[in-house]
């Protein structure tokens, strides 16, 4: 079953502080992704992977064409209101970006806990998922109680990645989530990744990785100046065009 | 469901003339009408909240942002002449035509404003549990022991020492009275807290606390908050929507993160560029 329908989408900033400059970030994108699929976004910097992911949580306001996301009703996402999107956001669709942004000061549990707890689940049931993912991403139980600001890259991307995880999205974007993760670390997120998509949820992912796309990913969509190269099935990727 | 619903909302200051509107707003580059010399605080504001949702509302110093949350929260200013249309839920006819009882029942219980500066919304030598009480008593409270459980359970919400309770609040710390007005604002239960600059004057590290005890017990309690602030840092952690203002007018408005990520006006596209 398909569960979102791409079709000829298009972003075309206009920088009124440059002059008006308009800079191309998509060029008539089209794809299809089925329902419990891991389909990887790959393209050398500057392609429109983060783009791409942004206008799909509507992050970025797309220019032209559609989303369609085929969930309990049927939502074009490029063209919704507000109010639609965030109600998508707090039930069907995470986002997760290199970068945490959070309240200082706010201990790591409940920074993953959050999400959860803004759904309407008890603080003290979500606070157990919480630690149950941050376990499972091998963040130490020392830290649980501690402010994310002062740790190190990778343990902030594993908060990040757990929070995003928490609420078990149908659908879950990731931007880049193990970039600044050391090869075991990134081996437990690629496990836990694996056990999201083994509960149904369907991941769009962008990776810098080759190894990380060829472990998780069943095909690879392949951007190139914002527009589509080629969609492969996993098999016939060959990591060629990852920067 | 929709909370509020706020259209062609105006707080002018001065005579007013036909030219006022024309005159003024983000083309004109004033809020001050060159013919009249009205200064046309905000103007033309339409905007509505929903039950829960957190709106910010960003702009420089000048841009009309608090005129247009303190006509929204009921506020007068005796000098000020506000115009326009506000409905809310539960509420039949227009929020800013109403008389003086149904306006002080309204903010008693149902729209509470934390104000800017601190001296405007508490009386520094009173006690900070009073300080609270006196919220209760107003909305019709009139049981000593309910009000003083009701301010205990409120100190310990918004995390202020409950022992601190009988001290007069000029002795609390800058966070603690904020605090104070939170615990105040949320005294009665309401359905929408205004907040202008919640975090200004305070330590950062004092920020981060005030910001955070507000976004849980918003969320815990699921009441609809306007924040008003020129700190970027702060709507974009507590709002779900965000207005842009600019000469008293409304620029842009949208998601959040959209607002911030992919601004589309030349003025909020500059706004962000210079966050440092």
């Amino acid at each position: 079953m398909t569960v979102l329908s791409v079709e000829g989408l298009s972003k075309t900033f206009d920088v009124h502080v440059l002059d008006d400059t308009q800079v191309v970030g998509l060029d008539g994108v089209s794809f299809n992704v089925r329902e419990g699929e891991f389909l990887a976004v790959v393209g050398e910097s500057g392609s429109g992977k983060s783009s791409l992911l942004k206008c799909l949580y509507r992050t970025y306001d797309p220019t032209d064409g559609r989303v369609v996301y085929h969930g309990d009703d049927e939502v074009d996402l490029a063209t919704c209101d507000d109010r639609t999107v965030m109600a998508l956001r707090g039930t069907a669709i995470g986002y997760t970006s290199q970068f945490l942004n959070e309240i200082p000061r706010v201990p790591a549990v409940d920074v993953v806990a959050r999400p959860l707890v803004e759904q309407g689940t008890p603080a003290e049931t979500a606070r157990g998922r919480a630690r149950e993912l941050l376990q499972a991403l091998s963040v130490p139980a020392e830290l649980w109680d501690a402010y994310p600001a002062t740790f190190s890259g990778g343990e902030r991307q594993r908060v990040n990645l757990a929070q995003a995880l928490a609420p078990d999205p149908d659908l879950l974007l990731l931007d880049e989530p193990t970039s600044a993760l050391d090869p075991e670390t990134r081996r437990e997120a690629i496990d836990l990744l694996e056990t999201a998509l083994g509960q149904g949820t369907t991941v769009i992912g962008v990776f810098h990785d080759t190894d990380v796309v060829a472990a998780v990913a069943d095909r690879v969509v392949v951007l190139d100046e914002g527009r589509i190269q080629a969609v492969l099935p996993i098999e016939e990727f060959d990591g060629e065009v990852v920067r | 469901m929709t909370l509020l619903e706020a259209s062609a909302v105006e707080t002018i200051y001065g005579p007013g003339c036909p030219d006022c509107l024309d005159a003024t707003g983000d083309r004109a580059g004033t809020n001050q009408c060159p013919r009249c010399g009205t200064v046309v605080a905000c103007a033309e504001a339409d905007l509505d909240v929903a039950e829960g949702e957190v709106l910010g509302i960003v702009g420089e110093s000048g841009s009309g942002k608090s005129s247009l949350a303190e006509a929204l929260a009921l506020e007068r200013d005796p000098e000020a002449t506000v115009n326009g249309e506000v409905s809310y839920a539960g509420h039949d006819g227009n929020l800013l035509e109403v008389d003086y009882q149904t306006r002080h029942d309204l903010r008693s219980r149902d729209i509470s404003l934390v104000h800017q500066h601190i001296r405007d919304g508490l009386d520094l030598e009173f006690t900070g549990g009073g300080n609270v009480a006196e919220k209760l008593l107003s909305a019709g409270w009139r049981s000593y022991e309910d009000v003083r459980m009701r301010v205990r359970e409120l100190f310990e919400e918004t995390e202020i020492p409950v022992a601190r309770m009988d001290d007069p609040a000029r002795t609390y710390s800058g966070g603690m009275q904020r605090r104070v007005q939170i615990a105040r604002a949320l005294a009665t239960d309401p359905d929408l807290i205004v907040l202008d600059e919640p975090t200004t004057g305070l330590d950062v590290s004092v920020q981060a606390r005030v910001l955070d005890t507000f976004r849980r017990v918003q969320r815990e309690e699921g009441v609809a908050a306007i924040v008003v602030s020129h700190d970027l840092g702060v709507v974009r952690l507590l709002a779900d929507r965000t207005l842009v203002m600019r000469h008293g007018r409304i620029v842009e408005s949208g998601l959040t993160d959209r607002v911030m990520e992919d601004p589309h006006h030349e003025y909020t596209q500059t706004l962000i560029n210079s966050v440092i």
